[in-house]
């Protein structure tokens, strides 16, 4: 990470019509968002409502149709869009020999790590971790750190070469509940230090109504979208979450109406 | 013993092949390649069969060409199908050894294929052992340039697209050196053992190391060691050497595992 500054808030990244389909089954249709850098973007729904499916697809993992566009808000000018992704979990096994700092610049150098450690990649490496208070984690082997550790690890490297746009997939499942408010606050620190817009699932509505500038409630499309007393409030909340197999859920909405 | 030129060949070529079985095992290991790594192997039963029915004089170059077709079939294969991977693996494999064999016992001619199966590295030429060192060189160099991004491709594919690495052109390359370096030095491991010999030292490395210079490090460390050892003890006892190499590459593996253990 080179260097840590304010969001300027005028840079927008617009997803226009974006449409995926399996096997001529449509997983995901006509979504439409704007995210604003600067913002936390919870996505919220049922199991297999596409939210995973939607983070892969504005990742470019998997095709779709529509676009996906990077803008100044000022000029209109487009620009590349550079993505930070933490995946929902990646499975290294135990006895792996692969350390932090093996992860982290296979990732981001060439220089082979199979050769020798460079000076100056361990620094930059431990330069981010420090941000998440991971520095000390830089030599330990990947599959012994804990939840909260790997997804610190994760993030450091997320955010290492400064994207515009932030994609987590669910981080803080296996995660503990102080871990989990940790997270948040990270992301806060993060929206708040970084020029970077955050786009998140997640199933904690306690926090997403804590920390979320923005809620997307989708299935298959989006169903409604705003702060997160408005989609938590409105009839397309109580449809999709009402009678659902998911109690916290319920209970937990009750809180607020 | 070393006053044999047929001795000497051996040496070199166990200096040159084993490290590049070292260097290209680990990243099986760790892709968990190695029942991919095993059809390969016998990819080059069929490989010699065609080479037998279109006359191709140098059966080197018709095993080479087609381990190189079944390697980008079986990837391609596996990333499409929803059959697990190791199903359509087993399907490719048994095919071509059937095919393979179906071809080069007719007429009862098989015994003349036999040392295949073993391999003979004391018969290896001069010539042979210089485009062994060719291809030596080229792995160096493209583990050298892409080492990393097989890494990462290996660790979290969507992840290592978001980062813009190369994912599927990774894949093909790893497997394309993999048949490459399987097939030309089958003829003196064997197709029997040649997978030991890929999968041994980089497994033995992994009980003993924490990143990824160590286990390398001890990869190529190990598979020299087995091969010299191996040579120099089937001068003595009269045995194939190729065997020789994997019973020690094995003992390696059961020594280190014990070690863990005793550790933890």
């Amino acid at each position: 990470m080179k260097k840590i500054r304010k969001p300027c808030g005028l840079h927008c990244i617009k997803v226009k019509h974006l449409g995926v389909a399996l096997n001529g089954h449509d997983i995901l249709k006509d979504i439409n968002l704007h995210i604003h850098c600067g913002s936390i973007n919870a996505i919220i729904g049922r199991n297999g409502a596409g939210k995973s499916t939607l983070i892969r697809a504005i990742l470019g993992d998997i095709p779709h149709s529509g676009e996906i566009a990077f803008k100044d808000r000022e000029n209109g000018r487009v620009q590349k869009l550079k993505i930070g992704y933490v995946p929902q979990k990646i499975n290294i096994e135990k006895d792996t020999p692969l350390s932090v700092y093996d992860l982290i610049a296979s990732y981001c150098w060439c220089f082979p790590v199979f050769l020798k450690k460079s000076r100056k990649m361990e620094e930059k490496i431990k330069q981010s971790l420090d941000v998440f208070e991971a520095g000390h984690l830089i030599d330990r082997q990947v599959c012994t750190l804990s939840g909260g550790q790997l997804q610190r690890v994760m993030l450091a490297m997320a955010v290492m070469d400064e994207p515009n746009l932030l994609l987590l997939d669910e981080a803080v499942s296996g995660v503990d509940p102080n871990g989990v408010e940790l997270f948040y606050r990270t992301m806060e620190f993060l929206k708040q230090n970084f020029d970077l817009a955050v786009i998140l699932i997640s199933h904690d509505l306690d926090y997403v109504l804590k920390y979320a500038d923005k809620v997307i409630l989708l299935d298959q499309t989006v169903l409604k979208e705003g702060s997160a007393k408005e989609v938590f409030q409105s009839v397309e909340f109580e449809k999709a979450f009402g009678a659902d197999e998911l109690p916290g859920y319920v209970k937990r909405r009750k809180l607020f109406v | 013993m070393f006053d044999y030129g047929f001795m000497r060949n051996a040496a070199l070529a166990i200096l040159i092949i084993t490290p590049l079985f070292g260097l290209l095992g680990t990243m099986i290991v760790s892709k968990k390649m190695a029942f991919f790594s095993d059809a390969l192997g016998h990819s080059a039963l069929t490989g010699i069969a065609i080479g037998v029915l279109l006359h191709i004089a140098d059966t080197d170059i018709a095993m080479a060409v087609f381990a190189v077709l079944f390697a980008m079939a079986l990837n391609f294969i596996s990333s499409r199908s929803g059959a697990s991977t190791d199903t359509v693996i087993s399907v490719f494999s048994s095919c071509s050894v059937a095919i393979g064999l179906a071809v080069l016992s007719k007429n009862g001619n098989f015994s003349n294929y036999s040392s295949l199966l073993v391999g003979d590295i004391l018969s290896i030429t001069k010539r042979e052992i210089f485009s062994l060192f060719l291809l030596f060189l080229f792995t160096v160099f493209f583990y050298s340039l892409c080492f990393n991004w097989l890494n990462a491709a290996a660790i979290h594919r969507a992840l290592a697209k978001s980062r813009r690495i190369p994912v599927r052109l990774m894949e093909y390359l790893f497997a394309v050196f993999t048949a490459l370096v399987v097939t030309l030095s089958i003829r003196w491991v064997g197709i029997l053992i040649i997978n030991a010999l890929l999968i041994l030292p980089a497994a033995a490395g992994r009980n003993l190391s924490e990143n990824m210079r160590e286990y390398h490090f001890f990869s190529i460390l190990f598979s020299l060691f087995s091969g010299f050892a191996g040579l120099i003890t089937s001068y003595y006892t009269n045995v194939a050497t190729g065997p020789v190499i994997v019973v020690f590459a094995s003992a390696l593996y059961f020594g280190t595992y014990f070690y863990k253990r005793n550790l933890e």
